[in-house]
């Protein structure tokens, strides 16, 4: 039987089709592109801001959007468009971050449970079970209230608890990939566990994993700014969380306090969440009829 | 299914939920014995108290003894519904708890059946004509609510309509001169209401409209829905009457398994509106650092979260009937 030349052809043709399929989506392109520049923002974002975030002499209190402050002032006459920039530096920094500790931990943990099975799969399915029961936001508020509101806290809060999904997921395509005959082959050819995890199986467990890593990083972010607006996030770093919070106090009299921030926040997960959906819509086969 | 299997079937779905509890004050207990500095300022929540009380709390909590005897105290006292004592509200935490509990399930509750109801509908509508203008309109629509942070929602909602047009009131449940009784209670009241339910529906309703869309879809395709139509249905009770009540089955899944998110929503929704329930609570609790109120509060709604899916559990096996109770 020539099960092995068939599935190398389909696999040399999966990329180019990908990308064709993700094209072909004009919405996910367009957030691919506000990603982008929103990613180029954040990264040049001290370089480009006309003023310092932190300067309270930058402008007059409270000044309407208007020439030389864009985005207006807040009520310690601070640019917002330039606080706004770092701000989003930060929400970007956090969901990456704790997606990528998230998506590896829940790699980790679901190939585990899903290669040995057994009783290592009882027992780390038993885990992640507790964990997905705890109310996540608030094991965070706990964790970082207890253990200090520094960025590094705040990231590993949150991943901690953002982990079990994946980990589900992965588990899930383990068991069916496990006893497929490419595997059973490797193995025959005298593979060991970890080529067998890392190089025969886990290539082909990756869609759903990059789809929920995607849409982790957004849930990470809106985690963050609830955080920071609650008065859990950290105090040295600029977060739009904590911008909105402030604004609130000075809501009635400056409107735009309070509307630029979360329009940043809200585009940047928009445009996340865009991505995940396409590339949804990429690796779901029922899609690709369309 | 009869009456007594179903309710077999809860008990031991219940007892079943038991250890998870367990774990969650296990976790709690470790959480008040690893914060830095001595359990006693985590146990006080930072206020000024007097040597006496201190000493009390020692000898309550048997802070001197070893740390197993203590969990033992602890889970005890956790049994007998004993969270702590908030100093800063003189008032035992449980209390607290119980007595901010109302405002904030009338508050999820109303969202709840208002985000629910719409979202199915919407997402029967829309699975109608997939990929049609008006489809991905309210899907485009559906995805931006679902990415904004809904206390911000909650803020924009009060600029414009309370700030600005001063339709509904800024903040709080009732109004200041607020009268006793009768309908105009209950107007006042539903004034109140209506910003903050409106703001925490959205990602619930979005969330439900996704889901009820993909899985009106699926169903429509399938052969018994065929079927009805060869039967020479008309396509509205193909949907209603068929499609529907099998599409609806992961909704409710869907509203257990997010309880926890719900209600972490329903804490920054009542902070926007300084709406009095169990959310604004917490956040009193955390800028105070009152400690015993902010691990109480932990507890509470982690035990509200296992609860839900238990409930879940349960109307599921009563509106389908292909569970069976084993």
């Amino acid at each position: 039987m020539s099960v092995v030349e068939p599935l190398a052809a389909t696999e040399v043709a999966e990329m180019p089709s990908a990308w064709r399929i993700f094209r072909r989506n004009r919405m996910s392109v367009f957030g691919l592109v506000l990603i982008v520049i929103l990613a180029v923002l954040a990264l040049l974002g001290p370089w480009i801001a006309p003023f310092s975030p932190y300067s309270t002499t930058a402008g007059p209190v409270m000044a309407p959007p208007g020439a030389p402050h864009w985005l207006g002032t807040d009520e310690l006459g601070r640019d917002i468009f330039s606080r706004v920039l770092l701000g989003t530096r930060t929400s970007l920094l956090v969901g990456l971050a704790a997606a990528f500790i998230a998506t590896f931990v829940g790699i980790t943990v679901g190939a585990l449970s899903g290669y040995f099975t057994g009783w290592i799969d009882d027992v780390i399915m038993r885990v992640t079970e507790v964990f997905q029961v705890i109310p996540r936001f608030f094991l965070a508020i706990v964790l970082v209230s207890f253990f200090g509101a520094n960025l590094v806290n705040i990231i590993l809060a949150i991943s901690l608890l953002s982990w079990p999904e994946l980990a589900r997921i992965v588990r899930a395509e383990f068991l069916t990939l496990r006893s497929r005959q490419f595997v059973d082959a490797a193995r025959v050819c005298g593979a060991g566990a970890m080529w067998l995890v890392f190089v025969e199986i886990l290539p082909n467990a990756l869609a759903p994993v990059i789809v929920n890593a995607t849409l982790q990083v957004g849930q990470a972010m809106l985690l963050e700014a609830g955080l920071s607006y609650l008065g859990v996030g950290d105090p040295s770093q600029i977060s739009l969380g904590m911008m909105l919070q402030q604004a609130q106090q000075i809501m009635r009299a400056a409107w735009w306090a309070t509307l630029f921030p979360g329009v940043a926040l809200a585009i940047a997960v928009l445009a996340i969440n865009i991505v995940g959906d396409g590339l949804n819509d990429v690796f779901s086969p029922r899609s690709r009829e369309r | 299914m009869t009456g007594t299997r179903l309710l077999l079937y809860a008990l031991r779905r219940l007892l079943q939920a038991v250890p998870m509890i367990v774990i969650i004050l296990i976790v709690n207990f470790f959480l008040i014995h690893s914060a830095p500095g001595d359990p006693v300022d985590v146990l006080t929540g930072s206020m000024e108290t007097s040597e006496e009380y201190i000493a009390e709390l020692r000898a309550e909590f048997g802070l001197d003894k070893p740390l197993v005897q203590q969990l033992g105290i602890y889970l005890w006292k956790a049994a007998h519904f004993d969270l702590g004592y908030s100093m800063r509200y003189r008032q035992d935490v449980t209390g607290l708890i119980l007595s901010r509990l109302p405002a904030t399930l009338l508050l999820m509750g109303t969202a709840l059946v208002f985000s629910s109801f719409l979202g199915i509908m919407l997402g029967v509508f829309a699975a109608r004509r997939p990929y049609s203008l008006s489809d991905n309109a309210v899907t485009f629509i559906a995805l931006a609510g679902y990415s904004m942070p809904v206390f911000w929602l909650g803020q924009i909602l009060l600029l414009i309509f309370a700030v600005q047009l001063q339709w509904f009131p800024v903040q709080g449940m009732f109004s200041l001169r607020v009268p006793s009784h009768g309908w105009a209670r209950f107007a006042d009241l539903m004034h109140h209401l209506a910003l903050p339910a409106i703001t925490y529906s959205v990602y619930h309703l979005t969330l439900i409209y996704r889901l009820t869309r993909v899985k009106m879809q699926e169903t429509l395709t399938l052969d018994f829905c065929t079927t009805a139509r060869a039967k020479g249905l008309s396509e509205a009770s193909v949907v209603r009457r068929h499609a529907l009540p099998n599409a609806m089955l992961p909704v409710v899944t869907v509203i257990g398994l997010n309880f926890g998110f719900m209600l972490a929503g329903s804490v920054l929704t009542e902070t926007v509106f300084a709406w009095p329930g169990t959310g604004r609570l917490l956040y009193e609790a955390i800028n105070a650092r009152d400690y015993p109120v902010l691990l109480g509060l932990f507890t509470f709604l982690s035990l509200m979260v296992i609860l839900a899916n238990v409930l879940t559990d349960i109307i599921y096996a009563l509106i389908d009937p292909r569970v069976t109770y084993s």
